[in-house]
């Protein structure tokens, strides 16, 4: 099975990462001068954001594949894709309003344009599931997911693009053309858990094709025994 | 908003944190729910020729 290939390694390097980057937040990243212990938040809330928003974009590329090759094995990629960054945009919306409540004392800020265009991008998502599960024709719902995930990949860097020239600053800027103000033991800890979080993304994806490939396979293989002769 | 002090602090970041394992908890889960239901079904076609 293609997909479990290089699984187990994965995985192990996926906890070693999300070990060693939780053990930097706690015992080696400095506490931060402004926002105190709360600024810990950071290294789960924005590696989330990013991960989440790229696998958006990935899955949108992975249906422009799809609908080059009409291969469903990458209609299968992106859906997988796109049901992954929904739950990591899920725990990005809930971690955001924790740690603005301890910030800001309030759940969630509308004038803040961050927080609101990552909602208009997760709801935007969410009408993924309905569309495609309305459609039957397996074919036919393939071609429209993939349609909807090109549309809507090519909204989240518009979208992120939109929100830099944004004027209100409300929301601190960590990625930034000088490289934001993140000192070097931040920055690092910064770093491990972006790679930890993008080997947790690539790990969950590759094991809910393999799951989804094993299903598949085994209704194929209950059809052809019930067609063949006893 | 000054910065909170540590014990109140802590109670966030402790959530924000819990509501990251647990996501990913869940998530494996059913995903763990779903391949043991394949390999029963395995057992049984298995099983049944």
């Amino acid at each position: 099975m293609t997909y479990a290939r290089g699984l187990k390694p994965l995985s192990i390097a996926t906890v070693v990462a999300t070990v060693v980057g939780f053990a930097l937040v706690f015992f080696y990243a400095p506490v931060d001068a402004d926002q105190g212990f709360v600024q810990k938040i950071f290294y789960v809330h924005v590696p989330m954001a990013i991960v989440a928003l790229c696998g958006f974009v990935a899955g949108g590329i992975m249906a422009i594949k799809h609908l080059r090759s009409r291969e469903p094995s990458w209609d299968m990629r992106s859906y997988v894709a796109i049901h992954m960054s929904i739950i990591l945009g899920l725990g990005v919306l809930i971690t955001g309003a924790i740690w603005a409540k301890a910030s800001w004392g309030h759940w969630w800020v509308w004038d803040e344009p961050v927080l609101v265009s990552f909602l208009v991008v997760f709801l935007l998502y969410c009408v993924y599931y309905p569309l495609r599960f309305s459609i039957e024709d397996p074919e036919r719902q393939a071609r429209a997911s993939s349609v909807f995930a090109i549309a809507a990949g090519a909204f989240v860097p518009i979208n992120f693009a939109a929100v830099r020239l944004a004027e209100s600053f409300t929301h601190p800027r960590v990625l930034s053309q000088t490289g934001g103000d993140l000192p070097g033991e931040m920055r690092l800890t910064f770093l491990v858990c972006l790679a930890a979080m993008s080997l947790l993304f690539v790990t969950l994806w590759k094991l809910e094709l393999t799951s989804k490939h094993a299903a598949m396979s085994l209704k194929r293989l209950r059809t052809r025994l019930a067609a063949a002769p006893s | 908003m000054p910065a909170l002090p540590l014990d109140e602090a802590g109670k966030y970041v402790a959530g924000a944190y819990v509501v990251f394992v647990a996501l990913i908890l869940i998530y494996v889960a059913i995903l763990g729910a779903k391949i043991a239901r394949i390999a029963r079904e395995i057992d049984e076609m298995a099983s049944e020729k």
